[in-house]
């Protein structure tokens, strides 16, 4: 499929099922919440969800509650694309030998699990060409044990280990490039998406599903403890990542790059920041020369992508 | 192809569990290779690049993701094996205890290697130790036949609905895994009889959603460790049934140890893995000279086989107990220090040593297997040992 | 076997090992129903349907799903579940929501 398909229209095509039940304890308004809600939407049959130690996984499955309408695995931190290609590969066999229904198989996992403790896991998930959806749902730092850098933190952001301190004001390193890392598995598909634009997400995790190999998909979802903001901003943030282009919505496609939702205009990189505790100390005079890293970072992201998109190559 | 039943072959350990593997329906296998357990996994890759396995093989990045991914395989109702030694277990640790706790059947064959550091690749027991508080089957092999049935044993044993705990198979690194012995196979229709097709008790069913893994808070955590513990305590009750519809297949009967002559002998040595062998031909030596010595060769090592050996221990006069391992810090080797809890606990005040022996794999001869044993002629003539813990051989 | 009979022995704490799952897994779907999120909240959504163009977007983006979607497209809130976080008033396009202290 070359050109970007469309499973659901308008918010009426969504399914009315809801596959991730209320009751769960996630905090109010968590960017988390909305993406496994809508995420859940996007299914076609048969499916199985791997999610290993973060937010979603103690706020929803914890004994006697399971907040899950589908079948759910956890087993450790570190491991979820280990054990979604177990799942996988004993599918495809017990289908065969036994008649066993197969099982579309969707790992979701915060960034911690996936840029960092996950990431071996991942690698090896993706280079065994396993047919398995890999959703990671980034809200940029460990928040489940109290808001921690993590390889996903962008730079300049304050968590607990990456403090606004008087010497060192916030992460001094970049964030790590999910997509980009995927892509250079030579994956069938991977994609961005942000809980702002939700028929965008939940189309992008339907196409992926009828995609045979692994896919990723990396879901910006803010966090209202940790990214310090006030509970119902959530979705207004998210939408703000969008426009600043910090966070880019694209897809890449048997390696080749498009830009779903072209940011001509993007609004000052401000806008975004000064609604977030974790960037206030950026707005001060004296940390200018961090701000300017950021902002580099978002436009020389943003260029790269263009500049992939218009030369056409094949990653 | 069909394997005739009751020929004899020439086998080496690691390539007789590979066949025990096949011959027992496996339906997923994945493991990453480490000296000295990696020809089980190249032998299982050609049976199934060859077809006459049909599993899906699967060789992880590392063994956590091994476990892993056998973890998964199995919910989803899979039966799976596992193979690894030494620093893979040590890596796999976290997910031993994940996969006992949460009850998922599965077999793993151990090629027991020592620990770094220093890097040594030579036979030890010191990487199953630090698994034995796991709520794993631990189950030891005195020699390559042992290895390939236990193996059958273990899949059946694992998946009974009363224990629906994972098995580990232990093969001495090299002594094992790498010497050829003697094997007389089951054919496979009898394998096919013994272990039909995995009939899960749960798994993933879209059409019967359960959640797997949860997380439990102080409320409830003990209580589902109180289950763990008593099906690892079900599982050595379950055990001789298990082993007694083996024996019928194959006319071989396992037992929760191999005794030599341990019913009637003064002195006793209690030692786990090949080690048996060597004290064994000693003992028969000095049975011939008439002197009264008995070797026990553990088989179950995990639920631990308190009743059956305090029953065989009683009348001993002494006991010296051999570790190929060791609890730095401690008070002993593991095995030392668990017998010590079991005589003191059943009022067995037997004067017991503890032979800390072939660390790094170094070698332990038979000569020095009958001093040995003679040593624990002594302890049973003088009723008392000098030490409690000495380490053989070494150069202090 | 209902959601009540696997939460009320543990929120109670009347049950003994062997009345648990094996393995800490949980047999049925969805026994989170059974925790009433909405005694979390400090505000409340109020939904004036003189406005409401039944968009669905409140529906869409509820992390709880405490917004019912009914069978005519309209919107109910779930106060059962609702945690009071306010996302909802802040997506609607014709204002219909507004957040009032309980």
């Amino acid at each position: 499929m070359s050109s970007q398909a469309i499973f659901y229209k308008t918010p009426k095509d969504l399914p009315r099922e809801e596959w991730f039940a209320s009751g769960h304890r996630l905090c109010a308004g968590c960017g988390a919440g909305i993406a496994a809600r809508l995420v859940f939407k996007a299914i076609r049959g048969p499916t199985v969800v791997v999610n290993p130690t973060g937010c979603v996984e103690v706020s929803t499955s914890c004994y006697p509650y399971t907040a899950w309408k589908i079948p759910y695995v956890h087993v450790a931190f570190e491991n979820a694309a280990a054990v979604a290609s177990g799942i996988v590969e004993a599918m495809k066999i017990l289908n065969k030998k036994r008649g066993k229904k197969l099982h579309d198989v969707i790992v979701f996992a915060g960034d911690g699990g996936t840029f960092d403790i996950g990431f071996q896991a991942l690698s090896g998930a993706l280079e065994r060409g396993h047919n398995m959806l890999y959703i990671c749902y980034d809200n940029e730092a460990y928040m489940n044990t109290g808001i921690q850098r993590s390889g996903a933190t962008p730079i300049g952001a304050a968590t607990t280990t990456s403090p606004a301190g008087k010497v060192i004001p916030g992460k001094q390193e970049r964030k790590k490039d999910l997509i980009a890392i995927a892509v250079a598995h030579r994956i069938p598909y991977a994609a961005t998406a942000s809980i702002s634009h939700p028929l965008d997400l939940v189309n992008k995790v339907r196409k992926a599903l009828e995609i045979e190999g692994p896919k990723v998909l990396h879901v910006l979802a803010p966090c209202v403890p940790g990214w310090r903001y006030p509970p119902a901003e959530t979705v207004r943030i998210a939408r703000l990542a969008v426009e600043t282009r910090y966070f880019p919505v694209y897809e890449v496609e048997y390696g080749r790059v498009r830009i779903n939702i072209k940011v001509k205009e993007p609004k000052p990189l401000e806008e975004f920041l000064k609604m977030q505790g974790r960037f206030s100390h950026l707005l001060r005079p004296e940390n200018a020369h961090v701000l300017e890293a950021l902002k580099k970072a978002v436009e020389e992201n943003w260029e790269r992508l263009v500049k992939l998109e218009e030369s056409g190559v094949t990653l | 192809m069909a394997r005739q039943a009751q020929e004899r072959i020439a086998i080496m350990g690691d390539e007789a569990v590979a066949l025990a593997v096949k011959q027992s329906n496996v339906d997923v296998i994945a493991a990453y290779p480490i000296t000295p357990q990696t020809i089980i996994v190249e032998r299982l890759s050609e049976y199934v690049a060859n077809g006459e396995l049909d599993a899906a093989f699967i060789q992880a990045e590392s063994e956590h993701s091994a476990l892993s991914i056998c973890v998964g395989a199995s919910l989803a109702g899979a039966r799976v094996f596992t193979s690894t030694a030494s620093q893979g277990l040590a890596l796999m640790h976290e997910i031993v205890y994940a996969t006992s706790s949460m009850r998922i059947p599965m077999v793993m064959a151990i090629a027991n290697r020592s620990l770094n550091a220093p890097l040594n690749i030579h036979c030890e027991h010191g990487d199953v130790m630090p698994e034995r508080d796991s709520g794993w089957v631990h189950l030891f092999a005195t020699n390559v036949q042992e290895a390939y049935d236990l193996t059958f044993i273990a899949f059946k044993l694992s998946e009974h609905s009363d224990v629906q705990l994972p098995v580990s198979v232990n093969l001495d690194a090299f002594i094992l895994t790498h010497s050829v012995e003697p094997l007389t196979p089951i054919s496979d229709d009898d394998a096919s009889k013994f272990l039909p097709p995995r009939q899960p008790l749960y798994s993933i069913d879209f059409d019967n959603p359960a959640t797997f893994g949860t997380m439990a808070l102080p409320d409830t955590y003990m209580e589902f460790k109180y289950q763990l513990k008593e099906a690892a305590e079900r599982a050595g009750q379950v055990y001789p049934k298990v082993a007694e519809e083996y024996a019928r297949i194959s006319g071989r009967r396992y037992w929760y140890f191999n005794s030599y002559m341990a019913d009637d002998a003064d002195a006793v040595v209690l030692v786990l893995g090949s080690t048996y062998g060597t004290l064994k031909a000693a003992a028969r030596r000095l049975r011939e000279s008439g002197l009264k010595v008995g070797v026990i060769g553990l088989t179950m090592f995990r639920p631990f086989p308190e009743n059956q050996l305090v029953e065989l221990l009683k009348n001993a006069k002494s006991l010296i107990v051999m570790d190929r391992a060791y609890s730095y810090g401690g008070l002993g080797g593991p095995l030392y220090m668990e017998t010590l809890a079991m005589l003191y606990r059943n009022g067995l005040r037997i004067p017991a040593m503890n032979v800390v022996y072939g660390l790094g794999g170094r070698d332990f001869r038979l000569d020095e297997a009958e001093s040995v044993l003679k040593m624990a002629l002594d302890g049973a003539r003088r009723g008392r040992f000098d030490e409690h813990v000495i380490w053989w051989g070494v150069r202090a | 076997m209902s959601a009540k009979k696997i939460v009320e022995p543990i929120v109670k704490g009347q049950f003994t090992y062997r009345d648990l799952p094996i393995g800490a897994m949980i047999p049925i779907p969805a026994t989170s129903l059974e925790y009433k999120t909405g005694v979390w909240r400090t505000r409340q959504p109020k939904i004036d349907y003189g406005r409401c163009i039944k968009c669905l977007l409140c529906w869409v983006f509820c992390p709880d799903a405490a917004i019912k979607r009914l069978d005519d497209d309209s919107v109910k809130v779930d106060y059962e579940y609702c945690k009071g976080c306010g996302v909802c008033e802040t997506v609607c396009p014709v204002k219909a929501i507004s957040m009032e202290e309980v």
